[in-house]
Order: C-alpha cells, then sequence, then structure tokens
C-alpha cells in the first residue's frame, strides 16, 4: 500500500517545526507502524536525507518508549502502543498525521521524540517502597488477598508511555501517577510510607506543569495497558486524605 | 496551616473545591427545582413556600450570601485550573481525535458561562424584578406576593421562556457530565460504583432538565394559566 | 599465548563455598564507602539492582542507559517468571534440586559454585521483590502462587501476571529511584557508553556519548560495572529491543576483557513466525504457555487442511511423544530444535512452513475459557494484534527464535572480569547459564547479581583501591576519548549507498542461516567467509547521514552494527572451535541417532574464553576447565 505522511520534523529543541509531507510506498499490510517508518527511513536515507527520528526499543508493547499521535491519536487507531499497531488499519492511499506527544512537560527533542524525564522525576520524588536489599522478611509472611493483589497489579501495569498525558486535553498526569499510588496503596507493604508518598508525588506532578484533571477520561481510552481512571478516583481520594492526616498530625 | 494551603493549591485541592461547590449547587438546583414544581399544586403551596422563605429573613441572607460564595468558588477556582491546563500543552496538535470525552464534557466551560449569564438574567427577572418592575408589587388575596401570578406571566412570555428551557438545557448538560465527574474528583468511585455515577448522573440531568423545562411548557401549553 | 583462566572459586564444599566467602570478603567501612565511584552501564535488572543497593551502602554510583529511562530496559519484556528455591509448594524442591536443574538445563557447562551461589540467594530474592512492592500473583488465601515452567517438575516460579519482567525491573527502578532521590547515584539517560577507560590495566572510566547533544565525554570511577545486557541483536531479528547492542561487552573485549563462550545463543521455542522481509523484531510468546498449550504438527508432510479439520489421530505431538516425561515442557534448545526438525520434514504450518501448533483447545475445555484468558490473556491479546487470529479458536501457530545469550564476558566467582575493576553482571556475563539456560532464571541471575552478589564481592577490588581513583584528566582518558571520536567521525565520513540496516539485515542472515539453531563445520566456514568482506564494505559502502554533534539515530545504529559485524565473526569461530554439541550450541556432526546433543566432556568441559590480539589478528582461546565436585555430568535426557 501506499500512504501520505504528515511528519513533525524538528532539528532540535529549540528549532521551530513543521509537519512535512512525506510518502511511504509499497508497505505491506502485515508490517507494524513502526516497520513502515523504517521503511521510509531507508528511502529517506538512500536518497541522502535525514531519517524521521522517533522512539522505540522493544516492540512488543511493553517498554513504553514508542509514542507518537497518529491521526490525532496517542498510539494511534488500535488500542495498544505505536508498535503493535499493524498497517492492515490503515487503507491504501491514507493521509497519516503523525505527531509527537504534546505537552509542556515533554520537550520535543528532536522530530517524533520527546523527553519524558517529568515522569521519572514524579517517581523519584515517592513512587517506591522503601525496602534495603537484604532487610526483607520471608515472602509468605505477608499474605496479600488476592483481590487486593489482583488490583495492585491492574495499577502496577503502566507502562510510562505518556499516552495519556498526550491524550488529555488538558495535558494531565493523573492517570500515572494514579497507577502508581494505587498500586503501592493497595499493598500491605505499601502502607508506612502511603501519606508521605501521596504528597510527594502529586505535589512533584504539580511542579513538574503538567495540567488538571477535567475527567475526560481520554486517558483511559488510549491506555495501551488499560489502567482504568478508578485508579484517578483513588488518588484524589488518596491525596486528600494524606492531606488532612497531614495536617493533623 | 500551611499543609491547607499547599493543599488548595494543588490540582486535586482545587479540584475538590470545584467538586464540593458543585456538590452544594447541584443541592440549591434540586432544592429550587422541588419548590418550583409546586406550582402545578397551584397558587396557595406556591405563595405559601415563598412566603416561607422570605420569613426566613437573616437566615436567607446568609444562604444567599453562601449560594454567592459558593459560585464565586466554583468560577474562580475553574478559571485557574483552565488556565493551568491552556498552560500545560503551549504547542497544540495540527488533528486531534477524541475517543472518550463527551459532548457536555468538552462544553463545561462554555455552558457554565452561560449557566452564569442565565442567573443574573433569572436574578434580575424573579428575585430582583428588574425586567418587569410590575413582578414586585403582585399579591394574593392574602397579602402575600403572588409568586404564582409572577411565574404565570413570566413565562406566557415566548421569548422569556424559550431562553429559560435553552438555559435549563445548558444547566443539565453542565450537569451530565458535572454529577459523575464530581463523585470522581471526590474520590467516591471505583470500578463497581462508576456505572452508577456515569448513569446515574446522565438521568439525574435528564430529570432536572425536564422538572425545569416543564414550567414554561406547561405554561406555554396552557396546563398552567391564572 | 592462551593460558589457563583462574575463577577464583573458593575452596570448601560446594554448599559452604559463598559462606566462606562472603565471611572472607573483604568489608568497606561505611564512612570510607563514600569515597569509591562506582559506575554502573546499563539499568535492567542487574544494572538498576546493582546501582540501587551500591547507592544504599553508601557508595557514589553513576548509571548510564542509552533508554531515556532506566525502566525501559529490556529487561521488561520478560514475560513469565522468576525462579526460586522457596519449596512454597511442599513438592520436594530445594537449593539443591534448583542447583541441579540450572547445572543440567545448562549441559554441564557451566561454574557449579556460580550456580549453587545463585540458587542459594534465589529465596531473597523473591523476599526483596515482594517488600518492594512487586505483584506477584496470589493465592486465594494471599499466599504467593506458583507456576511449573520448562526443564523443571517442580513448581518454583514466580510470577506477575505475563508480565513478571516488568514488575521486577519496576521494583528495582523504584529502588534506584530513591537512591537517585537520595543524591546516592546519579543516572544518566539518553546515554551510550563507547568505550571503556583502563589506567594502569585497571578499569577506572569509560567515554560516553550524550544522545541528545552528541556530546563525547568521560566518566572517572573506582570501578566499572557493566550490566549491558545479551548480544542476540547479532542475528538482527530476535526478540531483544531494537537498541540491544554488544558495544559496551565488544569495547571491553577490544581493551582486553575475555568473551567466554559467544556461541551459545538460546534460540527461544515459542516465537511468532516470521511475516516479511520488512519485520524488524520478532515476538516472544511466554513459554509459560507450554505448561497448557499442546505442540504439533500434522503427520502427513505438506497438510494444507485447517487445524481443526486434522483428527487428533493425524496429529503429531512431537514433544509429548518424544519426551513423555517433560512433555511439552522440555526445556528450550530441546523444543526449539524439535520445531526446526518437523518444518525440515515438511510438516511445518503457515505461511512457509515455518510454523508449529501451540494448541488450547484441551486446555480451553479442561480450565475454561475464563481461567484461560486470565493466566495467558495478554499474550493472546498480543498474539491477535500480530497475526490477526484469535488463539481461543484456532491454535496458535509458533516458530523459534533467538531470545538470550548465554555466552558473555568472562567473570571469575566476584563477577570481575580479567581486567581488574571491571565488573559484569546479568546477561553480559557468561557465569550461570552454561549451554542453556533454563526458563525464568534469566531474572533471578540478574536480580542474584545485582542485589546479592556484588555488593558483596566487589569490596575485594575496591578495599585496596581508596584513593586511587584517577581524573579524567589523565592521559588515558583523553586517548581513549580521541579513538572514540575518530571512530564516529569515520562512520560519519563514509557517505556510501547502503542503509546500517541494511547491513544488519545481512549479517542477520549469514547468522542465522550458518549458526542459528543447528550448525556445522562447513555452514560455519561459510559464515566466517562472508562476514569479513561484509564488514570490509560496510566501512566503505555505509551511510550514515547527519552530523555527530545532534542526535543522530543512524550514528547510533552504526556504531553498534559496526561491533556487531566483528563480534559475529568471535561468535562463529567460537562455534566453529567447539567441536561438539552442548545445550543451544547444536553442532550437526556431534548428535547421537535420535538427534540428541553429543557433547564430548573429554575435550570440551570447558570455558572458551577470547582474547583480543588486535585488529585482523586471529584471537586467543584462553580455556578454564569445569570441575564437577558435586554433580555427575550425564547425558541430559528429558525423556
Amino acid at each position: 500500500m501506499n500512504l501520505h505522511l504528515k511528519v513533525w520534523r524538528q532539528k532540535d529543541a529549540k528549532s521551530p517545526g513543521q509537519l512535512v509531507p512525506i510518502e511511504a510506498r509499497n508497505i505491506p499490510e502485515d508490517a507494524s507502524f513502526l516497520e513502515m517508518l523504517d521503511i521510509v527511513n531507508d528511502d529517506l536515507t538512500v536518497k541522502g536525507e535525514e531519517p524521521i527520528a522517533f522512539d522505540h526499543d522493544c516492540r512488543e508493547g511493553i517498554c513504553g518508549t514508542c509514542s507518537l499521535s497518529i491521526n490525532g491519536l496517542p498510539h494511534g487507531p488500535s488500542e495498544t502502543t505505536t508498535c503493535q499497531l499493524y498497517m492492515r488499519k490503515f487503507k491504501d492511499g491514507e493521509t497519516i498525521h503523525v505527531e509527537p506527544f504534546r505537552a509542556k512537560t515533554f520537550p520535543v527533542v528532536r522530530d517524533l521524540i520527546v523527553d519524558r524525564s517529568a515522569f521519572d522525576r514524579i517517581q523519584q520524588a515517592g513512587g517506591f517502597i522503601t525496602a534495603r536489599a537484604g532487610s526483607a522478611q520471608d515472602a509468605n509472611c505477608l499474605p496479600v488477598p488476592k483481590v487486593a493483589a489482583d488490583a495492585a497489579m491492574e495499577a502496577a501495569a503502566c507502562i510510562g508511555c505518556g499516552a495519556c498525558v498526550a491524550a488529555c486535553p488538558n495535558a494531565s498526569a493523573m492517570l500515572f501517577v494514579g497507577a502508581k499510588v494505587s498500586h503501592l496503596a493497595l499493598l500491605p507493604q505499601g502502607q508506612a510510607e502511603r501519606t508521605s508518598r501521596a504528597l510527594k508525588m502529586v505535589r512533584t506532578m504539580d511542579e513538574e506543569g503538567f495540567g488538571n484533571c477535567s475527567n475526560y477520561l481520554e486517558c483511559e481510552a488510549v491506555c495501551p495497558a488499560d489502567i482504568p481512571a478508578s485508579v484517578i478516583a483513588r488518588l484524589n481520594r488518596e491525596y486528600t486524605v494524606a492531606s488532612c492526616k497531614d495536617a493533623v498530625c | 496551616m500551611n499543609s491547607i494551603s499547599s493543599y488548595l493549591s494543588s490540582s486535586i485541592g482545587r479540584k475538590w473545591i470545584v467538586a464540593l461547590t458543585g456538590l452544594g449547587l447541584f443541592g440549591f438546583v434540586v432544592g429550587h427545582l422541588i419548590g418550583n414544581l409546586q406550582v402545578f399544586l397551584g397558587p396557595e403551596p406556591l405563595n405559601r413556600y415563598a412566603l416561607f422563605l422570605q420569613s426566613l429573613g437573616e437566615l436567607l441572607w446568609v444562604i444567599r450570601l453562601g449560594l454567592l460564595a459558593m459560585v464565586v468558588a466554583h468560577i474562580v477556582f475553574t478559571i485557574k485550573l483552565r488556565m493551568e491546563n491552556r498552560a500545560a500543552r503551549p504547542v497544540g496538535y495540527a488533528v486531534t481525535n477524541r475517543r472518550a470525552a463527551t459532548f457536555p464534557a468538552r462544553m463545561m466551560t462554555l455552558s457554565g458561562l452561560m449557566v452564569l449569564c442565565f442567573i443574573i438574567f433569572h436574578l434580575l427577572h424573579f428575585t430582583a424584578h428588574k425586567i418587569d418592575p410590575s413582578f414586585a408589587h403582585m399579591t394574593d388575596a392574602m397579602g402575600r406576593h403572588d409568586v404564582y401570578r409572577m411565574l404565570i406571566l413570566g413565562f406566557q412570555s415566548k421569548a422569556a421562556s424559550t431562553f429559560y428551557i435553552v438555559a435549563v438545557g445548558l444547566l443539565a448538560m453542565h450537569l451530565n457530565h458535572g454529577i459523575g465527574s464530581l463523585f470522581q474528583t471526590l474520590g467516591l468511585n471505583s470500578a463497581k460504583l462508576r456505572p452508577l455515577w456515569e448513569k446515574g448522573g446522565v438521568a439525574l440531568s435528564w430529570l432536572i432538565f425536564l422538572g425545569y423545562a416543564s414550567i414554561p411548557v406547561a405554561v406555554l401549553t396552557g396546563v398552567l394559566k391564572l | 599465548m592462551s593460558a589457563v583462566l583462574d575463577s577464583k572459586i573458593p575452596t570448601g564444599p560446594l554448599s559452604q563455598k559463598w559462606e566462606k566467602h562472603k565471611f572472607e570478603s573483604k568489608l568497606i567501612n561505611p564512612a570510607n564507602r563514600r569515597k569509591y565511584e562506582i559506575i554502573v552501564v546499563g539499568s535492567g535488572l542487574a544494572g538498576a539492582s546493582a546501582a540501587a543497593s551500591l547507592g544504599e551502602m553508601g557508595y557514589k554510583v553513576k548509571c548510564f542507559c542509552y533508554q531515556d529511562s532506566p525502566r525501559r530496559a529490556h529487561s521488561i519484556a520478560a514475560q513469565g517468571g522468576i525462579n526460586a528455591a522457596k519449596n512454597y509448594q511442599n513438592d520436594g524442591d530445594s537449593v539443591q534440586r534448583l542447583f541441579y536443574d540450572t547445572i543440567k538445563g545448562g549441559d554441564f557447562r557451566s561454574r557449579e559454585a556460580n550456580v549453587y551461589r545463585l540458587a542459594e540467594v534465589s529465596a531473597a530474592i523473591i523476599d526483596q521483590c515482594v517488600a518492594q512492592g512487586v505483584p506477584f500473583a496470589r493465592e486465594y488465601g494471599g499466599l504467593l502462587a506458583n507456576r511449573s515452567f520448562g526443564g523443571a517438575q517442580v513448581s518454583r516460579t514466580f510470577y506477575a501476571r505475563g508480565q513478571t519482567g516488568q514488575q521486577l525491573l519496576l521494583g528495582a527502578y523504584s529502588a534506584l529511584n530513591r537512591q537517585i532521590a537520595e543524591k546516592t547515584v546519579e543516572m544518566f539517560p539518553r546515554t551510550e557508553m563507547l568505550d571503556v577507560v583502563l589506567v594502569d590495566g585497571h578499569a577506572k572510566g569509560i567515554v560516553v556519548r550524550d544522545m541528545v547533544t552528541g556530546a563525547i565525554t568521560s566518566h572517572a570511577a573506582d570501578a566499572v560495572l557493566l550490566c549491558t545486557g545479551g548480544y542476540g541483536n547479532v542475528f538482527y531479528l530476535s526478540t531483544n529491543a531494537k537498541g540491544c547492542n554488544v558495544t559496551a561487552s565488544w569495547r571491553a573485549y577490544k581493551r582486553g576483557a575475555l568473551m567466554a563462550n559467544p556461541c551459545y545463543t538460546q534460540i527461544h521455542p515459542t516465537c511468532i513466525p516470521v511475516a516479511g522481509d520488512f519485520q524488524s523484531k520478532l515476538t516472544l510468546m511466554s513459554e509459560s504457555l507450554r505448561n497448557d498449550g499442546r505442540v504439533w504438527v500434522p503427520k502427513k508432510k505438506g497438510d494444507n487442511r485447517k487445524p481443526h479439520e486434522i483428527p487428533d489421530a493425524e496429529r503429531d505431538y512431537y514433544l509429548e511423544r518424544k519426551y513423555p516425561s517433560f512433555g511439552n515442557l522440555a526445556p528450550r534448545d530441546i523444543s526449539s530444535r524439535s520445531a526446526k526438525e518437523a518444518c525440515d520434514d515438511g510438516r511445518g504450518v503457515g505461511p512457509g512452513g515455518l510454523g508449529v501448533y501451540l494448541d488450547f483447545a484441551d486446555a480451553i475445555k479442561r480450565l475454561s475459557e475464563p481461567t484461560v484468558r486470565e493466566r495467558y490473556g495478554n499474550l493472546f491479546d498480543m498474539y491477535h494484534q500480530i497475526t490477526g487470529e484469535n488463539a481461543y479458536q484456532q491454535p496458535m501457530r509458533i516458530y523459534p527464535a533467538v531470545h538470550y545469550t548465554m555466552g558473555g564476558l568472562w567473570v571469575d566467582y566476584d563477577l570481575m572480569s580479567n581486567i581488574p575493576g571491571l565488573f559484569v553482571l546479568g546477561e553480559a556475563n557468561f557465569s550461570d547459564h552454561g549451554a542453556n539456560r533454563l526458563g525464568a532464571s534469566a531474572l533471578m541471575q540478574g536480580l542474584a547479581d545485582g542485589y546479592f552478589v556484588l555488593p558483596y564481592t566487589i569490596g575485594n577490588y575496591l578495599a585496596p583501591q581508596i584513593g586511587k581513583r584517577p581524573t579524567t584528566d589523565r592521559e588515558e582518558f583523553k586517548r581513549t576519548e580521541a579513538d572514540v571520536r575518530a571512530r564516529t567521525n569515520r562512520l560519519l565520513s563514509i557517505k556510501g549507498k547502503r542503509t546500517v540496516d541494511h547491513f544488519h539485515r545481512e549479517l542477520g542472515r549469514i547468522m542465522w542461516d550458518y549458526c542459528g539453531m543447528a550448525r556445522s563445520e562447513k555452514s560455519l566456514q561459510r559464515a566466517l567467509a562472508q562476514i569479513p568482506p561484509l564488514r570490509e564494505e560496510f566501512w566503505k559502502n555505509v551511510n550514515v547521514p547527519g552530523e555527530g554533534e545532534a542526535l543522530n539515530v543512524s550514528l547510533e545504529k552504526a556504531g553498534r552494527v559496526a561491533d556487531f559485524l566483528e563480534f559475529g565473526e568471535l561468535l562463529c569461530l567460537d562455534a566453529f572451535e567447539r567441536r561438539e554439541s552442548c545445550g543451544g550450541h547444536f553442532r550437526e556432526e556431534f548428535q547421537y541417532p535420535d538427534g540428541e546433543a553429543k557433547r564430548d566432556d573429554t575435550n570440551f568441559q570447558h570455558v572458551a574464553a577470547w582474547g583480543f590480539n588486535g585488529e585482523g589478528e586471529k584471537p586467543t582461546r584462553n580455556v578454564e576447565p569445569l570441575v564437577f565436585e558435586e554433580v555427575h555430568p550425564s547425558v541430559r535426557s528429558y525423556k
């Protein structure tokens, strides 16, 4: 199949960027979207032009590296990561807009690559349980009800890709932060730092400059890891309870 | 003190204020509707109810100021949040596509602002009587302010009724997203509760619309008359 | 000059070696630890756990990764689980049994002492991960659930849905984050190590390239840890992430570190078959699928009927037939080779006949679809996404693919390479899996090295090194930096006609065809004849557009492929010289009449560790004899 791409090209963080029309020719339907870009890049390179820079790594939907807003949807039309999007989802001759994830907190590095280190900084603020290597008790000393373990796993499945921020009309990171806070708050191991974790992670999220949640639920709809929006409700609850505890104690 | 101010300056804290004031105002909307619907019982219950409200005296002013404060807080905090939301994406997308956000959800600011305009008109119309000053002097046989008469006369104007119906439509649209949303923001949501809030919120917003719209419609169709 | 290598295995009975060694190891006083700087390259399970543990202990750590965040290292993709000798199922598991299974699974080509230590610390890993909040699967009573895995007859595998690697990595990443916040670890994402710096024969720093700005800089340290993963991408198509590379290890090799057993590569039996030339990677389906799926091909050659049209009697459940006691859970190398045999026999299924069925019909009948969905839902979804087929209704098609590499830089019992101060952890070293790795053991090894081995053993090297850290002003740093710059400039200046991927694909084809699942003297000779001209053409005709002082994806790839083009030759040479079959290394000339691998314990019961002798020179094959005190190498039978 042949496709008309409109791809965001930007030399570096400081230069202005623009959408550039690029033709993708002879693309097999069984190719993934990123393999389509590989083919386009091969063509560009042979022509002596610089290939399109885009983030990707595992190409099996788990590392969270690939991004891209495809026709206005983060990760495109299939409810997975971009690397798991296959060209059979598109029609021959279609025009496809490929843009980077957009948010003040995700500045463009080059072309379609953005800097998502704000997510790391939020995690560093409190997205952990303090457990020094060597200090742990036997793993079965702390039974965790299956329901809680399953709910924690559901939240922990977040791959940190940032699609939630990219899809949110407000560029809010509530789904990401909610997932981490929920995962750890649901487990008995996470109780000791529960209050400080919620306070620190939300504070860092705000300082980074993410927008505020308006409950549009676009985040949930594009999340390739199926993180439910109930983690946002939990975060709202956790943070408020934590603030009350902090005010009183 | 410090933790309260930092809570109120946080995204979640401010959202809570918006949700709580929204909840309060929603309570008023429901109460006001129940009061208004007494119009279908005839002039006597409605005018008695109006007199009861008037007789609250200072307490009525406390309620009014409380409502005003909620409206102001609801708006001020929303404006602050909106400004941050805009700043959070300085460069927009050339193409956007939405999967989940409903039309009412995307129209919250607009519907809210229009409802605000309506409230101002509504207060001038039926409370301050600035649109038709004669409303202020209507009394019934018992010497009470004749609210029933005022309503019927007010809604016999097709323009006023249409405007009113459109406005309560916008209010209902605001609540369509607002009710479910406020439970989510207050953290009172979960996978199990979610359908209740979402569907319940939509159903309630429709009930509110039908309830409020029924009065001018009844007047225009002659079901309610003097 | 070939030398006999000293692995520095402690004396004494096997079960007491580690205890004894820990006691005899040098300690560093907590107040002195902050005077040491340690470089960790890589942030996967081994790197993140090592950096976090060392930071926690008080060392000053710098951690580097090429990804945009340490959370994205490829450990994240491991699906199935992690082994530990907890015996929570009361089914007869023990440290001794995990040790024995691992040694046997590795076809008696790994070090007894290392493997025993791995089995010993395995239980503490689970404790540590649970304490960090890793949401392992639980039973209704709240206790940890286990499942069985290839190569074992006990249930000792802990898992978190089909995302165990992800959850373990996020656990290690969270520990790392805590240290970054505490400022004991400084993190350098999007930074690629391009060389190691030796000062007076000790590894005392690295040269890196900032992948965003292109700046090439040096970092000095008291010790350097390479936790840079495996080299599966030498085959171009593998289950590795696109960025996985051998560069860090290969640079170390060229500075004198020994590369051990590179020919031990693991082919994973359950991957989604190749669809076309454009394909950029292969996707693995966790081998845990083999717990409930049954592998089969039609009995008849060229049977083109749809799978459900083939009656049971005309299906060959070949693993159950050939290996009745292990059945579909036979180890990876055996399962993979059996699949290849079936396909070579003309009984393969799907496009090109390069596939076998993995059928869940019986499991769905036995367990119900919801149960199967709960266990493997995400894998079935992934399969559907990629192939467009619904595996609840028709069997999956699978085919083997390169997955893991057991070989790597040679290390002693302390995980230190032959270069003092250069430590190698996780998949990047060669030590624990012998010629074949058992399922759910990679995660175990990565975390064992990082949390529980290196933090104890590094003291032996560091203690006498106090105050000896050089500054980057030294001549050695300048010289290495200049080497890196020259190489980068050379790649950029060729401006030939072919893309980097073209050469990588070509190399991959050679490697897979001649040095893949089965190797022979002839095929290896062919590979050894074809790689050097390809490499030569690369350096004449590759086109790396753009500049060095900017983000340049082609340049990054070119550097890695240039190293693969050298490394691939060494891999083939090692395969050529190892005239036996063992584990993942299957030489067609050396097999029993029934097709089983035939080891040659008399001549090859050793580790082959290759030493670099300069460009164009034949490397030296050094030998570390493997001594078995506890187990007796036998024919590895899974019948």
